[in-house]
């Protein structure tokens, strides 16, 4: 069982790097989730490949380049969504195609190295170096101190941004720290477990929740624990059945994604009109 | 009361949007007590005149003064209901916490509210009769409860008046009634300016109607009379007029065509 392979470090390390994502992207997820930014988090972790590129081209450490590019692509978006809300996705969608091709083409450019894009679309979480770990837990702790600080002005804007400008929240300022945190934990948990989980774990389960949590904190534990009971069953289900385990985490996710809905509408509808059988729904 | 220092003082204020006149050479004054009723067509500068109270706009000419004070460092005196179309239903937040959000001030930041602040919510609730779903999720409300809701949160921050845009939008018919009831019992001691479409649900509980159609006309008195509808032929000349857009439910024979 799941203990057996805890005898390994590698899956130690594989099993503290996804409850740290887990904790992580339900704290932040939950922000995006209810801010309706999914869209702009996909374009960050997008053009997060940019900065991969730019980094082996310059040869710089990965983390600068790909933290620096990132966050620069974050704040451009950032303030895009301000300023001209109606055209926000448009200019999303054109700054995640620029940023995957720089990548690609500077990658081209770098002689003699192949980077392979299936271990940033998909990680490695079976190879976190105890490092990575460390790094994860200073972010993860910067964002905690920057969610309990903020609180109730997060809560405001998310809730009702026109009534927080008029409380005097400052709100840009406010925006571009939720987005530019947002930016650095995407690119930190891209490089641990990948872009397709990072995406996965952000949305599916401060979704989940949303219905029933009755507090922002409450969404952000729930989401936190949904994204654990999540990597832990599906870390078990890649060590058991020999699976990729970025893509056996997200399958759990999803399935678990799909039959909570298709659950919540048979309760939903079964106590709408109790008689009817919910398969006689058109 | 009318050499009182009014509350609200807008002077010959214009204003365009993206090249366009949405108000021309407006003056309103909101004095102590008032309970004004704010019509006029869609696209006729109710919101745009909203926002420039509470100082999120500014204006191209013209003064705006809140209590004395020029309207962008004056937003704390005004309660502000907007309309509830464009928030999240699913929000995670319950009603109690919805009223909180009107005590947030920015040097305050760390932990939960205070227990006197709770309390202070949970008192407005009760005012506003909807203290049994203070801990129900905003959601769960129906639309007149969340309203009540928005006003509370709107009265703890103890404004100098109430502005409400369009706030029976999400209410049936009856429940509007009710609604206005509720506001001309709050009036007693709170001033107020409602924004609404339907001026005759509304005719009855106000005590003044301003028309809003890029100018504003200030009729003194709220019934629909014969007079008031002379009046509003020096509005505009270009213009249609307002009540004729939103006078739906008067029998026709009430209004005169321009122009006849």
């Amino acid at each position: 069982m799941i203990f057996d392979a805890l005898q390994y470090e590698f899956m130690r390390n594989a099993l503290a790097a996804g409850l740290l994502a887990s904790v992580i992207c339900g704290i932040m997820g939950t922000l995006v989730v209810v801010n309706r930014i999914v869209f702009l988090s996909g374009g960050i972790a997008h053009a997060a490949y940019g900065g991969i590129g730019l980094s082996f081209f310059l040869g710089w450490p990965y983390l600068v380049g790909t933290i620096g590019f990132s966050f620069t692509a974050a704040i451009v978006m950032a303030a895009v969504s301000l300023k001209a809300k109606h055209r926000a996705d448009t200019i999303i969608g054109v700054i995640w195609a620029m940023g995957m091709a720089c990548g690609i083409i500077l990658l081209d450019l770098t002689p003699g190295y192949h980077v392979d894009l299936m271990s940033y679309l998909f990680g490695s979480i079976l190879a976190v170096p105890p490092s990575d770990l460390w790094i994860m837990l200073i972010v993860g702790v910067l964002i905690a101190g920057f969610v309990i600080c903020f609180y109730k002005d997060l809560l405001a804007i998310s809730y009702d941004e026109e009534f927080a400008r008029i409380r005097g929240v400052p709100i840009r300022a406010l925006y571009f720290a939720l987005i530019g945190l947002l930016a650095i934990t995407i690119v930190m948990v891209i490089q641990v477990v990948g872009l397709i989980l990072v995406i996965a774990l952000l949305t599916m389960p401060p979704f989940m929740v949303e219905k029933y949590a009755r507090s922002l904190l409450q969404m952000m534990i729930g989401s936190s624990l949904l994204g654990a009971v999540f990597t832990i069953c599906g870390l078990w289900l890649s060590y058991a059945f020999d699976l990729t385990s970025g893509a056996a985490i997200i399958l759990v996710a999803g399935i678990s994604f799909f039959l909570f809905f298709l659950v919540d509408h048979l309760i939903l509808s079964r106590r709408h009109n109790p008689e009817s059988s919910p398969t006689a729904s058109p | 009361m009318q050499d009182q220092k009014p509350i609200v003082e807008i002077k010959n204020v214009w204003f365009s949007y993206n090249g366009r006149k949405v108000l021309q050479d407006v003056s309103l004054t909101i004095r102590q007590g008032d309970f004004i009723a704010m019509i006029g067509p869609n696209g006729g500068g109710k919101t745009t005149l909203l926002k420039l109270m509470l100082g999120l706009l500014r204006p191209d000419r013209g003064s705006i003064r809140i209590m004395g004070r020029p309207a962008h460092k004056a937003s704390h005196y005004i309660g502000y209901v907007s309309q509830d179309v464009h928030l999240n239903r699913s929000f995670p937040i319950t009603a109690i916490d919805v009223v909180l959000m009107g005590k947030l001030e920015p040097k305050k930041r760390w932990g939960r509210s205070s227990a006197r602040d709770r309390r202070e919510a949970l008192e407005m609730l009760e005012r506003m009769e909807v203290a049994a779903y203070a801990s129900s999720k905003i959601g769960e409300l129906s639309g007149g409860q969340r309203q009540r809701v928005f006003i509370a949160r709107a009265l703890v921050t103890q404004p100098k008046v109430l502005l409400l845009d369009e706030p029976t939008a999400s209410i049936d018919a009856k429940g509007q009634a009710e609604f206005y009831r509720m506001l001309q019992v709050l009036n007693r001691d709170m001033t107020i300016l409602v924004v609404s479409h339907d001026l005759v649900a509304i005719s009855t509980h106000v005590k003044s109607v301003a028309c809003v159609n890029k100018r504003l006309h200030h009729h003194h008195q709220a019934e629909i009379t014969g007079e008031m509808l002379e009046e509003m032929y020096p509005c505009t000349d270009e213009d249609i007029c307002p009540v004729e857009l939103v006078a739906h439910g008067l029998p026709h024979r009430v209004l005169k065509h321009h122009g006849d």
